[in-house]
């Protein structure tokens, strides 16, 4: 059934077996068929009791799972948007929006000459391989490419070590005792109003479930990131470690993306046991509006891993550069003794952009440490703030806290903010918080200048200096095209 | 003086010690060498009470009492001392105040007076000259904005105000020109006599051209591996610490690296 | 029992007719807004972002009498010797819950054109000395800013004309007490600096007695163009009072305005200082020192408004808060567009001494000028145990090696101070509020 209706959807009819099985392992299965399903409806706009259970139905989900997104919804109902967050923008008719609005298909193009130029340039900017820029706009791939034949291994060695990696939705049918167990228990349904949203009406996302003492052989979703553009609108993802397990799990694109859906609220949840790490990098490109500040994405996202057990650790590190307005705060709650939160960021705001990120580190076991290391470029007449908190609980013996938040400033029109909450009920407790401001000095550009270097050359060495100590975080290749992102994304912001 | 039987420790959980057996007889100068990380800090912190290093087994005695059960600041009052690699800054203290605290406390153990201001002031002046020590420095707070020549300097003065029975000295050389190193080797051959003794701990031989030891002890991965008198000091100089290592083939170390 | 807000406006007509005709002047005219804004307001609450983490409830929970309402206690010269710092020259102002008295004040020869004295006086004899700056440099933000408008009757008036330098200092001693009523104090001060000016003031507040009082205070500076000022608050209320101050300076071209804030007393108190340097080339320095014990709760906000360019701001708070003691630090710098190549330098330290103590700190830059040099920095933590270490290891007790510590961590505040005699009683007074043995530089020392 599901090959039918993948037929139905996919540019070309000569489907090799080895695209099938990328697809089916990027959970992309169970969406198309839901695209299919919904396009014969009518997207009708608006957000109430029975769009929630069609959504449901529509995914064929069990009635525990209709239940919850109902409380969901209904909690929903009597909440407020929040206000305290440092953006500004007009207010959302969450009404005027459809909820379940298919995935828009793509205009088929039958080769990379018929892609928008400036597209293809910043590809070419970026790095990007031929044929992923390909697959990224849309244009028919027949030609076998070498990621499939790694996802044909990739999908036999994770089987073979008892991983799970699926959607979530695949996920509620499969492994229905994992998601009631974990789903909501890190980021409940009532945590906050994108995130109660979120709940009623997730579309999709990701689960991946490590089993106890297997350390999962490579990075999920290296390969995946290229077929993970059409998530959705409202993505979920569930990342569970078991003890001694470890995931290293990258989300996002350094391509443009761009999506018509102006409002994003994903979140994402992690639990991690006993011994266990997960490593969470994302690098979000959302289309930020034009240069006038017209159009561009609302991405309210909630972040938040839990370590449950003894010595075990979460570490975010984030590279955003897209978006209209960014309000995400990937947190750590450090229940387990010895256990880890790090987060490390680079959020870069240009044009009209507006960005309020930063972290919760909570820290409830003993002798816990958090590492927050945030860095703050603005350009243009855009606002960048970092907004976090280290809360060191009574009984949180030995916590330490390390937090450095550097802004820095391009042009006289940006905005560089910061908030950060420290909060101590614990003597034995060390908490260093260090946060500077600067711009590009023009004594360091003129130095580059006189050795041969271009200003604009000069800016992105500055900046990628400024950043390094994020982008080391970030796997190897991800790094290479995340600094090559931040060069795109100041372009013109320096005369 | 003081014995060492069988000494264990740990720093966060890593062992360091493995082992130290060490004797000091009155009037004796020993010193501990050893390449970086081979424990000669951990033993000097150990001794003198450092709350950051566990010991897990063995025994000193001092002077017949069990040293291991007694705080910093007793064993400061029994007569032990420490001249640490890195002193501590102590602003809006200054070294008079802090001496002057340290000493009267000793004094008090040990059922003797107090000084008097003049006795004190005296004494400051005296032990001063030894070191060619300018006496503003009294008035000043406690090793802070001083160099680090100065800070050593400053802990050897405070050593020959105290006049504790039992000097141990951290790397004291470290950080130092010839004329500092001078200034403060002859402050500690001032202090050493008949009734007290020193615990030279470095790296370098050079220390030793000036503070001239009765023992050497070479130290590697927490243990002692040699002893010998003055002229190891010279050899090791000389052939560097692998000559000991390669002559001593530490059956450990040749078992991981079979395991490698 | 009526609600405070309630209690508070309608106890104002017992304080006009107390007033007795002085009801006439521009002051009153201030009041009666002030009695409109009140109304209108309902005292901080957690839900609001600036008062999060202090709850004025237990303030509210008693009506507290304005002073002027209520008897005044009398006090001697010999018992407000024990309040006043001394080793030093000073003019002599003391205030008795708010209330200026002539008899305890020694103010003594002032150079001509200089006022220092009450301003409940200044207000009736050379009202247009102050019309331009009174209630126009501090905005009412919060319902006791009102509640001390409304109420506004006396205070420090220190009002010095251009090119007027103070060779001394002014100590004034604010001596706050609760007889038969439970006592509002509310000292209104308004300090004018004329250009090219200098003074120093010393803002001693004590507290008398067992029995709980709310002392309530506004403090307008104004700095005027090269004007040096140095504000010095010292404040040890008893322990069942309550304090509340906000300070409001406006700054002017290449002024300095330097601010010292020691907290010692109080159960619940609350300083917001704020500073708007609305000029070039000004200088403004804060520093801060705030010990606690007992179940005290210490909030201190700090706001810097750099609204001009060529400006430099430092400042540097730190704490030491024992037994169940809370602290709260917000410290705010706003560097608006126009204000290019800004230093603003900011440290918060707290160290926490016993495992109930908190501290809740929020350090905040929000920065819209592309030049500038800002930074700020926060840490909390314990003595250092291997400073300890270090002192114990040559025989001082572990508890005398503390309170070294705890010397030592106060010491680049009390440093800044340029009063020197005043360091010692301040560091005197460290030990005694934290019932610690006292470390005494010795004599050789000094």
């Amino acid at each position: 059934m599901n090959e039918i209706k993948e037929k139905e959807t996919k540019p070309t009819e000569e489907i090799s077996d080895d695209m099938k099985v990328l697809d089916d392992l990027t959970s992309s299965e169970y969406k198309w068929g839901f695209v299919t399903e919904i396009e014969s409806e009518t997207a009708a706009k608006g957000l109430n009791e029975d769009v929630i259970r069609m959504i449901s139905e529509k995914k064929n989900e069990p009635d525990w799972m209709t239940e919850w997104r109902l409380k969901a919804f209904r909690y929903w109902q009597k909440m407020e948007e929040p206000k305290w967050a440092n953006v500004h923008y007009s207010k959302i008719d969450f009404q005027d929006i459809s909820y379940y609005s298919a995935p828009k298909q793509k205009p088929k193009l039958s080769s990379l000459d018929e892609v928008d130029p400036e597209l293809l340039k910043t590809f070419e900017k970026l790095g990007i391989p031929l044929e992923e820029q390909k697959l990224l706009s849309g244009v028919a791939v027949d030609a076998v490419f070498d990621s499939v034949s790694v996802a044909t291994t990739f999908k036999e060695t994770l089987k073979e070590k008892g991983i799970i990696f699926s959607s979530i939705s695949e996920a509620v049918q499969e492994h229905p005792e994992l998601i009631k167990k974990y789903l909501g228990s890190v980021v409940p349904y009532t945590d906050n109003f994108y995130a109660s949203l979120n709940a009623a009406v997730f579309s999709d996302g990701s689960f991946v479930y490590i089993p106890k003492g297997v350390r999962c052989p490579m990075e999920l979703s290296t390969y995946f990131r290229i077929n993970s553009q059409e998530t959705g609108q409202f993505e979920r993802t569930l990342i569970v470690a078991e003890e001694g397990a470890y995931v290293s799990y990258l989300e996002g694109c350094t391509a443009p993306i761009r999506d018509n859906n102006q409002l994003h609220a994903a979140v994402v949840e992690l639990i991690v046991l006993d011994n266990a790490e997960i490593k969470y990098s994302t690098v979000q490109n959302w289309y930020p509006g034009n240069k006038e500040g017209l159009g561009g994405i609302y991405n309210f996202v909630t972040k938040r891993g839990a370590c449950r057990g003894k010595n075990s650790k979460i570490s975010w590190t984030q590279v955003e550069t897209g978006s209209a307005i960014t309000w995400k705060y990937p947190s750590c709650i450090l229940q387990g003794d010895n256990s880890v939160g790090e987060f490390y960021s680079v959020a870069v705001t240009n044009n009209f952009q507006q960005a309020d990120t930063g972290t919760k580190m909570i820290h409830i076991g003993k002798n816990t440490k958090s590492t927050i290391v945030s860095k703050g470029i603005s350009a243009g007449r855009s606002n960048n703030s970092y907004r976090g908190l280290v809360k060191i609980g009574k009984n949180a013996d030995g916590a330490r806290n390390y937090t450095q938040c550097d802004s820095m400033l391009m042009g006289d029109k940006c905005g560089a903010h910061t908030f950060p909450y420290i909060e101590v009920e614990n003597n034995s407790a060390k908490v260093e918080h260090e946060a500077t401001t600067s711009k590009i000095g023009e004594d360091q550009i003129f130095y580059l200048n006189q050795r041969g270097i271009s200003a604009e050359d000069a800016v992105n060495m500055i900046v990628n200096g400024f950043c390094k100590e994020v982008f080391k975080e970030l796997p190897m290749e991800f790094a290479v095209e995340a600094q090559k992102l931040l060069a795109v994304s100041l372009e013109g912001s320096v005369g | 003086m003081l014995s060492i039987k069988n000494l264990y420790a740990n720093v966060e959980g890593k062992e360091i010690l493995k082992g130290i057996d060490l004797e000091i007889k009155t009037g004796e100068v020993h010193a501990v060498m050893g390449p970086n990380g081979s424990g000669k800090s951990t033993l000097a912190n150990v001794l003198t009470g450092n709350k950051s290093y566990e010991i897990t087994s063995g025994e000193v005695w001092f002077e017949g009492k069990n040293l291991l059960e007694m705080d910093p600041e007793t064993r400061a009052r029994e007569g032990m001392f420490l001249a640490f690699q890195y002193p501590i800054e102590i602003p809006g203290i200054s070294n008079a105040t802090f001496l002057k605290t340290a000493l009267n406390e000793i004094r008090k153990y040990k059922g003797e007076p107090e000084l008097t201001p003049k006795e004190f002031l005296d004494l400051i002046k005296e032990k001063a000259k030894v070191l060619g020590l300018d006496e503003s420095l009294i008035s000043r707070a406690v090793n802070v904005g001083f160099s680090g020549g100065e800070k050593k300097r400053n802990e050897i003065f405070q050593m020959l105000m105290l006049e504790p029975k039992f000097a141990l000295l951290d790397e004291t050389d470290s950080g130092l020109d010839i004329d500092a190193l001078r200034i403060v080797s002859n402050g500690v051959n001032i202090f050493r006599k008949s009734d007290n003794a020193v615990l030279v701990v470095t790296h370098y031989q050079r220390l030793l051209d000036y503070i001239i030891p009765d023992f050497v002890h070479v130290l590697s991965k927490g243990r002692i591996i040699k002893s010998g008198g003055k002229e190891l000091a010279l050899e090791l100089e000389e052939k560097g610490y692998d000559w000991i290592k390669e002559e001593e083939v530490d059956t450990s170390t040749k078992l991981e690296a079979e395991k490698v | 029992m009526v609600n405070s807000k309630e209690f508070y406006i309608e106890n104002f007509k017992t304080f006009v007719e107390k007033l007795n005709g002085q009801s006439k002047l521009f002051l009153h005219e201030i009041r009666k807004d002030a009695l409109k804004q009140l109304a209108e307001m309902d005292f901080p609450t957690n839900r609001n972002e600036e008062w999060k983490y202090t709850n004025v409830s237990p303030i509210l929970k008693q009506n507290f009498v304005p002073a002027v309402n209520t008897s005044a206690p009398d006090f001697s010269k010999e018992e407000i010797n024990k309040f006043l710092f001394n080793d030093f020259d000073y003019h002599l102002l003391v205030f008795v819950n708010g209330i200026f008295s002539e008899e305890l004040s020694e103010i003594g020869a002032l150079p001509k054109g200089v006022v220092v004295g009450s301003l409940n006086k200044t207000a009736k004899d050379n009202p247009q000395l102050i019309t331009a700056y009174f209630n126009k440099i501090s905005k009412t933000d919060n319902a006791f800013n009102a509640l001390n408008t409304l109420y506004a009757f006396d205070g420090l008036a220190a009002i010095v004309p251009d090119g007027k330098v103070l060779e001394k200092p002014i100590q004034v001693l604010y001596l706050n007490t609760s007889r038969d009523d439970l006592v509002l104090s509310q000292p209104r001060n308004l300090i004018v600096a004329g250009k090219n000016s200098q003074l120093s003031i010393i803002a001693n507040y004590r507290g008398y007695g067992e029995k709980k009082y709310f002392t309530n205070i506004i403090t307008e500076v104004f700095v005027d163009e090269r004007a040096i000022v140095d504000l010095c608050k010292i404040q040890n209320e008893s322990d069942k009072s309550y304090h509340i101050e906000k300070v409001q300076a406006h700054q002017k071209e290449k002024s300095v305005f330097n601010h010292y804030n020691i907290t010692f007393g109080g159960a619940i108190v609350r300083n917001d200082i704020n500073s708007r340097l609305d000029d070039q080339n000004i200088e403004t320095h804060y520093y801060g020192l705030y010990l606690a014990g007992g179940k005290q709760h210490v909030d201190n906000h700090t706001f810097i408004d750099h609204a001009k360019p060529n400006c430099m701001s430092n400042e540097l708070y730190k704490g030491i808060l024992d037994d169940n003691s809370r602290g709260v630090f917000n410290g705010k710098i706003i560097v608006h567009q126009d204000a290019q190549k800004t230093n603003a330098y900011q440290q918060n330290k707290t160290i926490l001494l016993s495992k109930t103590a908190a501290i809740d700190t929020k350090p905040q830059l929000e920065i819209f000028a592309d030049d500038v040099k800002c930074s700020h920095g926060a840490t909390v933590g314990h003595l250092d145990e291997t400073s300890e270490f270090y002192i114990s290891s040559r025989g001082v007790p572990q508890e005398l090696a503390k309170s070294m510590l705890i010397r030592a961590f106060a010491n680049d505040v009390i440093e800044t101070i340029k009063i020197e005699p005043l360091k010692e009683q301040i560091n005197h007074m460290i030990f005694e509020h934290l019932h610690r043995v006292e470390i005494v530089n010795s004599e050789e020392s000094r």
